[in-house]
């Protein structure tokens, strides 16, 4: 069963929405299996600023969400790549054995919209 | 306490207070093992026999037909390894459908992997079976037929009757899973056909832990449970006597009234039906006519179904869903899966389950509880974004 801490991020969900602004933005998992994240980042002189996340999923991926842009914002880009699902699953006290895989696709999320941040500034220098 | 509707009465009831009267003093100042011969042995037996006779007129057998035991997974075990082995001469074939309740269709499994050979009848967009598939899939090694009376999470009331007709024509065991069906329709095991019928008793407020086989005349199972000697033989165990009580009496009131019930709860259903398939891409799952009177079950697209039965939990509503996270695998419901609907879709369902405890106010709540759960969970998805990315830009485009 669900932590208090994870309903509580499950009911009171942080960042939830979208960054009009936002300079890297990722998405991971598949309808199929059931959980979207998609996660933005406001990136600003290498520290992230503001994050934001949408999901269609389970209580723990919706938790998993929400904390895990809780733990990046604040954080520079390197300290937020290592990030790890396991971080994300304790200080959300715990998750169910079969919910492991929500915080392995919030630990993915991160990176993808880091990766997709650092795509964009090869882009820009490119230009 | 703040406002609670259950509707989840498909999953278990609240017990009867009439049921509860009726066992109480066997958990109280009657402990008698119906098997000993002084008084307190005498009443119990007593009590055992007329909870039996209940059952049976409950379900238009005879007494000698029912076979109490622990639930409706003890009785779909008990009659589906039992004829395999009574019949172990004859074949090594099964006819069911891929829509069965996970009591069915593990032991099934179960079986596949012992050499038994099974056929799984495909079902349609309702959750219907074929009788012509179901006469192109006899062999003449089919030893049994195992169809469910009504399906647990769509609703789907099955063509049990004209099933039975060609098992019989065939000479063939058929076996009905009829918990969701029994204290809910009407259920009568010679006008359905039926060697064999599962049923239990926390479905139509009876106890947790209570069930019954009904096994035709003639037909004797070899016994599941070695032991005593209790049930005729073929069950042994001592009674669960405030539980069979408690059986009997919860379904001799369910059937009471049932067709004034049923009148009243489809009432209810269609009102709810109506009203949740006014929410723009949603869909009810399972047959709108040849449905069992409380179960509303629907797929509402770009939500999951999980964190949908969390929310309506903290506005005081009990539902659930047949979504992948609530089974603890990637796939949702076996059932969803085969009535067609794709996996994301599936995803998004919920089983709302009405009974007689069930009130107008009741489904008021729902209707105005529900539509803002969904909305705000899609206010979140990121599928329901794109959904209505594409609406616009092809809305643009013409």
């Amino acid at each position: 069963m669900y932590s208090e801490k994870v309903m509580d991020h499950f009911s009171n969900p942080r960042n939830v929405g979208e960054l009009p602004d936002a300079n890297g933005i990722g998405q991971v998992g598949n309808a199929v299996c059931g959980d979207i994240m998609k996660i933005y980042l406001k990136i600003e002189d290498n520290i992230i600023t503001d994050a934001k996340f949408k999901t269609f999923g389970c209580g723990a991926a919706v938790a998993t969400s929400s904390m895990a842009t809780e733990l990046v914002k604040g954080k520079t880009v390197e300290e937020a790549l290592e990030l790890s699902n396991k971080a994300v699953a304790e200080a959300l006290d715990g998750l169910p054995p079969q919910k492991m895989h929500c915080s392995v696709l919030a630990e993915e999320g991160i990176k993808a919209a880091i990766d997709d941040y650092h795509a964009r500034q090869a882009q820009k220098e490119a230009v | 306490m703040s406002k609670i509707v259950y509707a989840d009465n498909a999953a278990t009831t609240f017990l009867s207070k009439h049921a509860l009267e009726a066992m109480m003093p066997f958990l109280t100042d009657q402990p008698g093992n119906a098997s000993t011969v002084y008084a307190y042995g005498r009443a119990a037996k007593r009590a055992v026999e007329d909870a039996r006779s209940k059952v049976a007129a409950a379900i238009g057998a005879k007494p000698e037909e029912v076979y109490f035991t622990s639930g409706g997974t003890e009785s779909d075990n008990w009659a589906i390894k039992g004829v395999v082995e009574l019949r172990k001469n004859k074949g090594k074939h099964i006819i069911s459908t891929e829509i069965e309740h996970h009591a069915v269709q593990h032991t099934l499994q179960y079986l596949e992997k012992q050499g038994y050979e099974v056929t799984y009848l495909k079902v349609d967009q309702y959750g219907n079976i074929s009788l012509d598939d179901l006469r192109a899939a006899i062999r003449p090694d089919t030893i049994l037929i195992t169809v469910m009376t009504a399906n647990n999470e769509i609703g789907t009331i099955l063509p049990i009757a004209e099933i039975g007709a060609i098992a019989q024509e065939k000479g063939i065991l058929f076996h009905t899973d009829a918990v969701q069906a029994v204290g809910h329709i009407p259920v009568n095991v010679s006008e359905m056909n039926v060697d064999l019928l599962s049923l239990s008793g926390h479905k139509f407020k009876g106890p947790k832990g209570t069930g019954a086989l009904y096994m035709k005349k003639g037909l004797r199972l070899p016994a599941l449970l070695q032991g005593g000697g209790q049930e005729r033989g073929v069950r042994s165990g001592t009674e669960n006597v405030p539980g069979i009580v408690g059986l009997g009496a919860a379904l001799e009131e369910a059937t009471a009234n049932l067709g004034e019930s049923m009148k009243r709860l489809a009432a209810m259903r269609e009102k709810l039906v109506k009203g949740l398939t006014a929410i723009p891409y949603t869909r009810l799952t399972g047959d709108p006519v040849h449905r069992l009177p409380g179960i509303a079950s629907f797929v509402f697209e770009c939500v999951e179904g999980e964190s949908m039965v969390l929310l309506l939990d903290q506005n005081g509503i009990c539902g659930s869903s047949g979504s992948a996270c609530s089974s603890g695998s990637l796939d949702p419901s076996h059932v969803l899966m085969a009535i067609g609907l794709p996996h994301e879709i599936a995803h998004g369902s919920l089983r709302l389950s009405l009974n007689e405890d069930n009130t107008e106010e009741d489904i008021d709540y729902l209707l105005e509880k529900i539509p803002p759960v969904i909305e705000r969970l899609r206010a979140m998805s990121p599928l329901w974004e794109d959904k209505m990315a594409g609406i616009a830009a092809a809305a643009a485009a013409k």
